[in-house]
């Protein structure tokens, strides 16, 4: 019996390991292909060791355009987005967990109908609205405002805003609390792990967005680290290295963090996947 | 617990009611701006010719080229050829994955679900250039593997089904290990002693998962068939990077087909009709599924 489970064992792990490291391996491979010439890269068979190349390949991705200044661009609005949209997710969940009103159930259908209309629908007046009529192309503006309501961060907020002890906020409204007061020093502080699931869904989010930054970016020096790497894509003479170093530098901090991390990441990607 | 302090209330009334709206106006007021304006406007321009200025409006104009664009249905086909395709191997798969990863005879269990769930991690541009690179007929990985141990090299992005392949490998790459996590809480939720008293009653293990496991799991199982329908219909960045929409437009999607008219063309009459045809088509799936996991709750 002990013999045919430790069997059992050792076939799943046959299995799956082989599978594991397949998926691994894309990023495996863009890891080492930053640091290699591009004749390296594209050369059969595959160098499959890390090269002295690194320098060069940014060198070549800077050849185009300023990819510091694509960095700034990318790191200052997703940590703008993310706090913006954060507390706002949370003062909107807390208000459809902890308070009876008028127009309660009408306005939380409202933001679940909305989880299921796909972006492209807002696409094109957005456009219109965000260059047309407000002039905000190529600004950081142009890329958070039309995201910061963000319906699933509301929901996720919203369910987990339901366990926060009502008798706490009795209690200080007692003691004459006034009622931002009571938000940000008692329930902010105690959903704090609900909180850091949903920034780091909205980080991850915004960090990856590519379609809307497109729509909206057209100046080199405005563009996001998506935007930038999809265009040195599309080029006709193509510098691998320079693609690698910046696909590492777009997704190398990511890693790290899921590594870290990876209880927040699971909790805020499954939010409100298992209803209860 | 708590006494009511109904005995002496030390706020205004008017103001305890309004909180709840004072916390909720940020949200909505953006919420109005880029959510619901843009919404109702893309619906009126689906309906004007914004071919000529001024924009008229002509019930026609975008509806009736819709039905009758072959590059329209190519892409609609296309689309719904990954659908149908891609999203059940890759929602069985995920099945798999989590029972192996809910078993007790799987060690090191924080690694492999670092390895299949990094692939999210990584943005959907950074992933598709490795894998035009991966996927290249000359000097991609891929081939030089596939060369190696006999096999015939292929021209993955220059020939129609092949393209359509890669794409499909590129989102089971990258989604797989997502929707594992999800069905994996959806299993954690099943209760043990199901399992255990089917073991009692002699049920192999496949039996366990095919009477268990699959049935416990159907609302999840449903909702992320929901989430996976709705990706694949907003599919762009994969076939604009990876294939570029080709060979042809043997990969153009809904999406690439809205972006190639609404901002290259600037026919954004027209790219709304698309970008409704989308949602049209996203709203049947996401129907079906409340239809049948809320049919199901009724049951119970």
């Amino acid at each position: 019996m002990k013999r045919d489970r430790l069997l059992r064992s050792l076939a799943l792990h046959a299995l799956l390991l082989p599978l594991a490291l397949l998926f691994l391996a894309p990023i495996a491979w863009m890891l080492i292909a930053a640091t290699l010439p591009n004749a390296e890269i594209l050369a059969a068979p595959p160098t499959l060791l890390p090269g002295t190349h690194l320098a060069e390949n940014w060198r070549d991705l800077n050849a185009d355009l300023d990819f510091v200044r694509v960095m700034i661009n990318s790191i200052g609005i997703s940590i703008i987005f993310t706090s913006v949209a954060t507390l706002i997710a949370a003062m909107t969940g807390y208000a459809f967990a902890k308070f009876r009103f008028v127009g309660r159930g009408v306005l939380f259908t409202i933001v679940i109908a909305a989880l299921t209309i796909p972006f492209e629908v807002r696409a094109i007046p957005q456009y219109l609205l965000v260059a047309r009529d407000m002039g905000l192309s190529n600004t950081w503006w142009a890329i958070i405002l039309p995201w910061i309501a963000y319906p699933l961060g509301v929901f996720f907020m919203r369910q987990n805003m339901l366990s926060v002890p009502s008798d706490l906020l009795e209690a200080a409204r007692i003691d004459g609390a006034g009622e931002l007061r009571i938000f940000a020093q008692i329930v902010l502080p105690i959903m704090r792990p609900a909180l850091a699931a949903v920034a780091i869904v909205l980080f991850l989010f915004q960090w990856n967005d590519y379609f809307w930054p497109l729509l909206i970016l057209s100046q080199k020096d405005a563009y996001t680290i998506p935007v930038a790497l999809g265009t040195l894509v599309g080029l006709t003479r193509v510098s691998w290295g320079g693609i690698m170093v910046g696909t590492a530098i777009a997704t190398l901090p990511f890693l790290l963090l899921f590594l870290w991390l990876q209880r927040y990441f699971i909790a805020g990607i499954t939010a409100g996947a298992v209803k209860d | 617990m708590t006494p009511e302090p109904a005995a002496a209330p030390r706020r205004r009334p008017w103001r305890r009611r309004a909180t709840p709206y004072l916390f909720l106006t940020p949200f909505f007021a953006l919420f109005a701006i880029f959510w619901v304006y843009p919404i109702a406007y893309s619906f009126v321009l689906s309906f004007l010719n914004t071919r000529q200025r001024p924009w008229t409006l002509d019930w026609d104009f975008n509806w009736g080229r819709l039905v009758q664009d072959e590059y329209f249905w190519n892409a609609l086909g296309n689309t719904m050829l990954i659908l149908v395709v891609q999203v059940p191997i890759m929602l069985a798969f995920a099945t798999l994955l989590a029972v192996a990863f809910s078993s007790d005879l799987l060690r090191f269990k924080g690694f492999f679900r670092f390895a299949f769930f990094a692939p999210l991690v990584l943005g959907a541009v950074p992933y598709s250039a490795v894998f035009r690179l991966i996927f290249n007929e000359q000097y991609g990985v891929l081939n030089y593997g596939l060369t190696a141990i006999g096999l015939p090299s292929v021209s993955w992005l220059y020939e129609s089904t092949p393209a359509l392949v890669t794409i499909m490998i590129a989102m089971t790459w990258r989604w797989t290990g997502y929707n594992a996590v999800i069905l994996l809480s959806g299993l954690q939720s099943i209760p043990a002693t199901l399992y255990e008293a089917a073991k009692i009653d002699g049920a192999t293990g496949v039996q366990r998962f095919f009477l268990i496991t699959i049935p416990m799991l159907r609302p999840v199982l449903l909702f992320t068939f929901v989430l996976s329908t709705i990706g694949t219909l907003q599919l762009f960045t994969e076939p604009w990077l990876i294939t570029t929409t080709g060979p042809g437009n043997a990969t153009e999607t809904l999406v690439t087909y809205l972006y190639q008219q609404g901002f290259r063309s600037f026919n954004f009459g027209y790219a709304s009709a698309i970008a409704y045809s989308v949602a049209i088509i996203a709203a049947i799936f996401s129907l079906l599924q409340i239809r049948l996991v809320g049919g199901r709750e009724v049951e119970r």
